[in-house]
């Protein structure tokens, strides 16, 4: 049965609203809206139907009967974090090959291929994630035979029998060192590759040119068939986004002027390990980044620039960036880096992001540049019922979640690891071997 | 019993003496040194030996002035908290640590840490930075001997490139002051590992730790197996990694015997690492993710008659948190590292808070150039997983993992790792809790001299890699 609840009491607010059934009130949090706004202390949210309906500081007169009622006695609330760019849901032990459908380096395709086909909703690692309060994700098979990735996936957390949200939201290629590297030996090759494949495909989409439909091969590797070209359709057309993998500021030069000849590219850089010498002119071309947090290493010659200021300097310059998963040892520490991000704005010298900006970074900016603005990432009328509570500040080192709540169903939060934390509370055999404790 | 039975006459010249160059102008001036003149025909060449010093190091403390450090929240490495404490610093050494009333003398440095916080240098007890430098090219790949399954005679110094600019990084975000280099996991025994100071030098030698004692690092499970089982050699197995342990540790006990006995042994680098083992001089750190593989480690550490100091990586270590107290063996962890390979699988957020509970050793490691930047933090998560299922450790018994626990497990721990009289002036002055992902290091000292300053430019150490080049001395 559905229970009264008056977010702010007052006798005559009751009588003058009409309760509706809810699925969910969570009052009294530190509430978090996610659109880079500070928090707010008080706040509410309320969800129906699955859905946002309101979310903010609760005006008198606001009434709402609801099944569950959270009191979150003060603590943060957020909308569930979005992480891109992952690989979640395609492999469960990376290095165990036959479990990993990351990269496939002997396949004849290349952006022909399609991860929404292989996500596993169970895997361990989406438990794992949804349980660190990662409610979507976009996820991608990475580059191995080609420069292109193949075409990435939106994707929500549920563990549900329908992972996939959007197929085929994007499509990634690689035109750093790897790049090069993989389109036979330079960027110069890489680039021929893409020009290529652009062109055919712009054929293949009827706009100029004759479609020529041979493969592009190397000895007995394939570079681009058929398939490939027609999956990239799609991206010459503008219907489907490109994201770019770069990270030199000449590579991101480069990269924005492909512009020119493909106006309607939706592109998107990845990593832009060197996107803040390049600011200006990433800011003016509004090509949105998933910029790699906290990398400051020249690990390679494409990343000499590198500092942890990037993404501050880039946010300063009127560049949309949001945090790259990719680069980090799982995705779930995205609200680490961010708040990293934050104590770089009290370093001399250094530029970070503050707080509203930093947690957006990992919710709603990336859910936009995903294609899911105003649905994922936030809390505002309207998007998807995704709250996460928190057992502290969330981009605090080592906070996680206390509830999960996505689509405003209550998600559960064991795992294989919340499984063995439990057997080794104690390492008590005295009765019976740890294999009968569970 | 170990020592090196026949005494040799080294002959320093000899390089010289082979280039004919050299025989012309030893010839016009009638010999190019001592030791060459005075050799009598009958004499042996002979290397000079470890223990009259061979790489020594070279590094010296850089110039101080006696500093202090008040009003700031100190934790001092061996699970003190002093709130509005004062550490007072002088001649590379700690002098006091205490309160608010610590007397200080009149005309020294002061800097006021109100709102800040003082630990001792942090310590990295697995790192390859200078091995495997940035930038990672292949040309730059110097970690692992992987040629053979035990190479105890690789020194991992020989690789280090002092101009990594993964050190300062370290340094500037990360507050570590002295960190372990080991060779990679590709071979059982991989090689020795050396403690360096994280000081920029142009040499490794000037960066090696005076008096710190060397590691050898070894390596469990499916890194060898995997590595020589697929060139179709042994090990290929876990059982087969045992096996050549097994007889390479017996030929060392052999060594070690010929060599105290009348009849000597020719000097066999590898070996002289293990005897350097069985005699407690050389620790082990040992690569091991697995708990069952680590139990047999420890029968065959006693098998074997050495001690394993530190077994690192050690996922699994959660689950015999008992047995690592009992042996004394530190476990080097990660706080969140998990399922990137098969035996790290079972990797749990828990596993420091567990092995706490049980009273045994943790460390927090890296084995990661970024990490490294961020070990505080990475204690900081593995605390709070702790807190989660009331296992309540306190800030500065945490502060531990990262400073005196990996000092205790390199055998450097009556120098550095902790904030006591007598001690080096390793410390970091924090602008925030250390525990906290908003909290960076403001200023870093080793032995008593300032090595890096947030709020002066000029205090960032540029490695001659990055020099003019994008982003030269910039904050990173």
């Amino acid at each position: 049965m559905k229970r009264l609840l008056m977010l702010a009491a007052s006798a005559a607010a009751l009588c003058a609203a009409p309760a509706l059934a809810q699925d969910m009130v969570v009052t009294n949090a530190t509430l978090v809206i996610g659109d880079g706004t500070a928090p707010i202390e008080g706040g509410a949210v309320v969800v129906d139907d699955g859905k946002v309906v309101f979310a903010g500081l609760p005006t008198p007169g606001q009434a709402f009967a609801t099944d569950v009622l959270i009191d979150a006695g003060g603590a943060w609330v957020t909308p569930g974090l979005f992480a891109t760019v992952t690989t979640l849901g395609l492999a469960d032990v990376s290095a165990v090959d036959e479990s990993n459908d990351i990269s496939a380096d002997k396949s004849p395709f290349s952006a022909a291929l399609d991860a929404a086909t292989a996500i596993n909703p169970t895997s361990e690692n989406i438990k794992v994630h949804r349980a660190a309060g990662i409610t979507r994700a976009a996820t991608t098979t990475m580059p191995a035979g080609s420069i292109f990735a193949g075409q990435g996936a939106i994707i929500d957390l549920d563990g549900d029998a329908r992972p996939v949200m959007q197929a085929r939201a994007f499509q990634m290629i690689d035109l750093g060192e790897g790049g090069g590297r993989r389109a036979g030996g330079s960027r110069v090759a890489a680039y021929a590759l893409l020009q290529a494949a652009l062109r055919e495909a712009q054929a293949l989409s009827g706009q100029s040119g004759i479609p020529q439909t041979t493969a592009i091969a190397r000895d007995n590797e394939v570079l681009l068939s058929r398939f490939d070209a027609e999956a990239l359709v799609p991206v010459v057309t503008g219907r489907q986004k490109l994201y770019v993998a770069v990270d030199r500021a000449a590579d991101i030069r480069a990269v924005l002027a492909l512009k020119a000849d493909y106006p309607r590219l939706a592109m998107v850089l990845v990593g832009a390990t060197e996107g803040w010498l390049v600011a200006d002119a990433i800011a003016a071309a509004g090509v949105p980044v998933i910029a790699n947090g906290l990398t400051d290493l020249p690990e390679t010659f494409e990343k000499l620039g590198a500092t942890q200021s990037n993404a501050g300097r880039m946010a300063r310059a009127g560049v949309t960036v949001a945090i790259n998963a990719a680069t980090l040892q799982n995705p779930r520490r995205l609200q680490q880096v961010a708040g990293n991000l934050v104590a770089l704005t009290r370093m001399p010298g250094a530029a970070g992001l503050d707080w509203g900006q930093a947690f957006a970074a990992i919710s709603s900016v990336p859910a936009a540049i995903s294609g899911m603005g105003g649905k994922a990432g936030v809390l505002k009328p309207g998007a998807l019922g995704d709250v996460v509570v928190w057992d502290g500040d969330p981009l605090e080192a080592g906070s996680v979640p206390t509830r999960v709540f996505i689509g405003g169903r209550e998600q559960r939060l064991e795992s294989h690891q919340s499984g063995l934390r439990d057997r080794y509370r104690d390492l008590d055999e005295s009765d019976r071997p740890k294999a009968f404790d569970w | 019993m170990f020592s090196h039975a026949r005494s040799r006459v080294r002959l320093g010249a000899l390089a010289v003496l082979s280039s004919a160059v050299a025989l012309g102008a030893c010839a016009t001036t009638g010999g190019s040194g001592d030791t060459a003149s005075t050799r009598s025909a009958d004499t042996a060449f002979a290397a000079r030996t470890e223990s009259e010093g061979v790489f020594p190091s070279t590094y010296k403390p850089y110039p101080n002035i006696a500093t202090a450090l008040t009003g700031a929240t100190i934790y001092d490495g061996r699970g003190g908290t002093i709130e509005n404490g004062t550490v007072f610093f002088s001649g590379a050494k700690i002098v006091a640590v205490g309160g608010p009333d610590t007397p200080i003398p009149a005309d020294i440095a002061v800097f006021d840490g109100t709102g800040k916080f003082v630990t001792p240098g942090i310590i990295d007890i697995h790192s390859h930075l200078g091995d495997y430098p940035s930038p990672g090219v292949d040309a730059h790949s110097d970690g692992n001997e992987a040629t053979a399954p035990t190479t105890p005679e690789v020194w991992a110094e020989h690789s280090v490139w002092p101009q990594d600019p993964g050190f300062s990084r370290a340094l500037a975000n990360g507050g570590i002051t002295s960190l372990q280099i080991l060779p990679g996991s590709a071979n059982l025994m991989g090689g020795r590992s050396v403690t360096l100071k994280n000081v920029p030098a142009r040499t490794v030698q000037g960066m090696k730790f005076p008096g710190a004692p060397y590691g050898m690092k070894m390596a469990c499970g499916e890194n060898p197996k995997r590595v020589y089982g697929g060139r179709g050699r042994a090990p290929s197995t876990r059982m087969g990694n045992f096996a050549v342990n097994r007889e390479t540790w017996l030929a060392a006990i052999d060594y070690a015997n010929d060599q105290a006995s009348e009849k000597g042994a020719k000097r066999d680098l590898g070996k002289e690492t293990l005897v350097g083992v069985l005699k407690g001089d050389i620790l082990i750190h040992n690569h091991c993710y697995r708990a069952d593989e680590m139990a047999l480690v420890l029968d065959m550490a006693k098998e074997m008659g050495y001690k394993v100091s530190a077994f690192h990586h050690a996922v699994e270590a959660y689950k015999i948190g008992d047995l690592l107290k009992q042996n004394d063996v530190c476990a080097a962890v990660w706080a969140d590292w998990y399922g990137f390979k098969m035996e790290s699988y079972d990797g749990i957020l828990e596993n420091a808070a567990f092995l706490q509970r049980e009273g045994a050793c943790v460390v927090i490691h890296s084995d990661d150039q970024d990490d490294i930047q961020r070990l505080n933090q990475e204690a900081a998560k593995a605390q709070k997983a702790g807190l989660r299922l009331g296992i309540n450790i306190p800030d500065a018994a945490v502060i531990g993992w990262i400073t005196y626990n990996p000092a205790k497990a390199m055998g450097i721990e009556v120098m550095t790792g902790s904030l006591e009289p007598g001690k080096l002036a390793d410390l970091v002055l924090w602008n925030g809790n250390p525990l906290s992902a908003y909290s960076r290091p403001e200023k870093v000292w080793i032995d008593g001299a300032l090595m890096y300053d947030a709020l002066n430019p000029k205090m960032r150490p540029v490695s001659d890699f990055e020099l003019g080049q994008p982003g030269a001395g910039d904050v990173k």
